[in-house]
């Protein structure tokens, strides 16, 4: 075990699974030379070579659909988005080609693939740069979706999407890059589809992934000073999805708040609050509240920025609705 | 707005029902509340009461006939108002009304009651009685809810799913309790207030001042078991050790589905007689005969041996907090029916001869509510009047046992070495093995006949 950062844990799991595997390539924007745009990369050109870790075009598109290509033909491929903003133009690959071939091709092509990258909001990026796009993939069946949130799940996560034979979405954040945390050493592998309970409590259940995680658990600490005990659920792989671990929170906690940094409308949290309805109807003393990210396009003002994203005061606030206690 | 009358659904396995005879003609005018029609679920015969006012305009159903419920039976609207577009859309397409308590809801939720949508018979109660069911024990169920007026939006009851489970398990009236969430919605802090400040059941309060007759054997009280508490939790389910799911399994491959095995024992009656002599030279009316006497007396050993007052579920043995005593009764024109003795061991002698008559008189003729013949924990056949000496009942899954009840007849004992007449009756236990040990049945039975044979008992 020992303290890296989340950035510094990814490009383990790389390194570590490049080791293992020559089949394994990394191809993106700044990936090589430039030792990767927030330098995840770093180091495995140098030990890698050329061959595996291969710089790209400014050409999202193409480079994806390289990828998809690379799969289908006995690699196994890691893209990586400079932002996950820029995997918009690669959606046609990404949806179409990345997520059905296994299906179409009649079982003949499983696609191993990872299109990983930061998502969500920087610092000033604006309107175009800062967006959580994460329901667009959950979105889309053939498509598994992860979500980091501590720089040991970082790891470990990666290292499973890297050796699993299906097209995995790996929505990683360039706020997440530089917090540290331990990691274990060496094999290190976490299932796809198992949440992390990051804190427990009785009193509600806070659902979070990503960097809306440490958001929670900031306002899970100011609440277990005022005497409520929040359970934060950190579901980690948003699809597939653990549902089961979501719902035994809150069949003990009986209250949901939601957080995400996406926008409302169709965000993952309204799959979440889909599950738990169903599934524990008569365990709910309250309707699940969800903390988003504001419906509007991300201002460019600093002021703005903060008002836009879930922050602490917001998550509290939603705690004491569930809570009855204001 | 046009009302429909549909076949409602009288119990979890009703399918279809019989239209036995209108209780009203086409062109009279009806108030909600009036029953229309009479109909006959696989269970019993009922009332299907008006949802709303107006003239009965089109019957829809003859008499005799047998539909599927949620079947529009007939239509009851203004005098002049147009209802064929109603008439010919339900008469085309019945499937549309599939489920009849969304159908009726939709349309009728002014006529519901305040607490009607989240009533339920009674706790624990596995028939779901619908919305009409409910429609026709309205006009005991408002006299209930009358002292405390609830939280009522537009007719509903405004309670959050916990809360309402929650005061379903604890067998509290959910309209009863104020809520203090937002709108006066009902949250699991009020349940959980109401359920703390519940008064102590009646059994509670009993004393231990009571001085045994000099008659009574020698052997201390049974030791009591815990209070009856109809607010307490519903039951209690304990995970099946590693052991009990080996019996469980075993006991199945012997015997399926329910491994039976039977006990039987003889009891005095001398006393029993001698009680309900006095009794009934107390009060003449009440006609308090020999098996009201064995039903409190069982209800007291269920509590004593609460193991035997059990059922089977799979992974785990549920041991119920309620003693509701089933009593086999024979329908006119053959087939049983098996109403229920609620908290049998919380009532006085007389109220359960009262009540165990009123209902056997209404389940021999088919009248009960689908709610009074569910729910029983255990159960009680008695053959005795009808001359059989002793008998295995079949057990009434899911419950635990079942205790069948042969005839009070004098008959030649051994007393002292010295050959007498005695007043004897034979009880036998049909256990479900799964639930119950041979050691456990046994001693519930002793209980049961130490009860019988020193009635005083009953007075504790």
């Amino acid at each position: 075990m020992s303290i890296l950062t989340y950035r510094e844990a990814l490009n383990q799991a790389m390194r570590e699974e490049m080791h293992r595997d020559e089949n394994i390539v990394l191809m993106g924007e700044e990936v090589g030379f430039y030792n990767g745009a927030y330098k995840v990369s770093k180091g495995l050109l140098e030990e890698f070579g050329p061959m595996r870790v291969l710089d790209t075009p400014i050409t999202e598109l193409g480079f994806t659909g390289l990828g998809v290509g690379a799969a289908m033909s006995g690699l196994r491929p890691i893209v990586e988005m400079m932002t996950f903003n820029f995997s918009m133009l690669a959606l046609d690959q990404i949806v179409n080609s990345a997520a059905k071939m296994l299906y179409m091709s009649g079982g003949q092509f499983p696609i191993p693939l990872v299109v990983r990258g930061p998502g969500g909001a920087g610092h000033q990026l604006g309107a175009q740069h800062s967006q959580a796009l994460e329901a667009w993939f959950c979105h889309v069946p053939g498509l598994k979706v992860v979500a980091p949130a501590t720089p040991a799940d970082a790891k470990g996560l990666l290292k499973t999407s890297i050796r699993d034979n299906n097209p995995v979405v790996f929505i990683e954040s360039e706020v997440l890059y530089g917090t540290r945390g331990e990691v274990p050493e060496g094999e290190h592998l976490i299932p796809l589809g198992v949440a992390d309970i990051k804190r427990p409590g009785r009193d509600v259940t806070i659902v979070a992934h990503s960097k809306m995680v440490l958001v929670a658990l900031d306002a899970a600490a100011d609440l277990a000073s005022e005497g409520i005990e929040a359970e934060v659920v950190d579901p980690r792989t948003l699809r597939p999805l653990d549902t089961g671990a979501i719902v035994n929170s809150v069949k003990k906690t009986n209250r949901v708040v939601i957080v995400e940094e996406g926008w409302e409308y169709c965000g993952v949290g309204a799959q979440f609050v889909d599950v738990i309805q169903r599934s524990a109807f008569d365990y709910l003393d309250a309707p699940i509240l969800r903390v988003t990210g504001v419906d509007v396009p991300m201002p460019y003002a600093k002021n703005l920025e903060h008002l836009v994203q879930p922050d602490k005061a917001r998550v509290k606030d939603a705690v004491y609705r569930v809570l009855y206690r204001q | 707005m046009a009302v429909k009358v549909m076949m409602p659904k009288g119990s979890d396995t009703m399918t279809e029902g019989k239209v036995l005879k209108w209780l009203k003609n086409e062109g009279d005018a009806i108030s909600t509340g009036d029953a229309v029609v009479e109909i006959e679920t696989d269970k019993v015969n009922m009332e299907v009461e008006a949802m709303g006012s107006g003239v009965l305009r089109k019957i829809l159903v003859a008499p005799n006939k047998v539909v599927p419920v949620g079947e529009l039976l007939a239509v009851i609207g203004k005098a002049d108002e147009d209802i064929s577009a109603l008439v010919k859309t339900d008469g085309a397409g019945a499937g549309g009304v599939r489920s009849p308590e969304s159908g009726v809801r939709s349309q009728q939720p002014e006529v519901r009651s305040p607490g009607s949508g989240v009533r339920s018979p009674e706790p624990g109660v596995s028939t779901q009685p619908s919305v009409v069911a409910q429609g026709a024990s309205l006009s005991n169920s408002t006299q209930h809810l009358a002292p405390s007026p609830s939280p009522a939006v537009g007719g509903r009851v405004l309670a959050s799913p916990l809360a309402k489970r929650m005061a379903k398990e604890m067998g509290l009236e959910i309209a009863e309790i104020p809520g203090t969430g937002p709108n006066g919605r009902i949250i699991r802090q009020d349940v959980e207030r109401r359920a703390a400040m519940a008064p102590a059941p009646q059994a509670a309060a009993v004393g231990a001042v009571g001085v045994p007759a000099p008659s009574l054997p020698p052997a201390p009280l049974p030791p009591r078991r815990p209070a009856p508490s109809p607010t307490g939790p519903e039951f209690t389910d304990e995970p099946l050790s590693s052991m009990r799911k080996v019996i469980a399994t075993r006991l199945v491959q012997s015997k399926a589905p329910v491994p039976h095995f039977y006990l039987t024992i003889e009891v005095n009656m001398q006393r029993a007689k001698e009680l309900r002599e006095s009794a009934n030279l107390l009060d003449p009316e009440l006609k308090l005969s020999y098996n009201d006497i064995i039903l409190k007396a069982c209800a007291a050993a269920l509590r004593q041996n609460p193991e035997v007052n059990a059922s089977f579920q799979g992974e785990s043995i549920r041991y119920h907090h309620r003693v509701n005593l089933g009593m086999a009764v024979a329908t006119d024109g053959g087939g049983l029916i098996t109403p229920v003795l609620r908290n049998a061991d919380t009532k006085s002698l007389a109220e359960i001869s009262r009540e165990s008559k009123e209902l056997a008189g209404r389940a021999r003729t088919r009248k009960l509510l689908p709610e009074e013949y569910a729910g029983s924990t255990f159960s009680i056949s008695n053959l005795g009047m009808m001359g059989i000496d002793e008998f295995s009942a079949v057990i009434n899954p899911p419950e635990g046992a079942i205790l069948a009840v042969g005839a009070v007849a004098e008959k030649p004992v051994v007393v002292d070495g010295r050959v007498e007449a005695g007043l004897r009756c034979r009880l036998t236990l049909s256990c479900d093995h799964r639930v119950v040990d041979g050691a456990t049945g046994a001693t519930f039975l002793q209980s049961l006949k130490q009860i019988i044979e020193n009635p005083v008992y009953l007075a504790f």
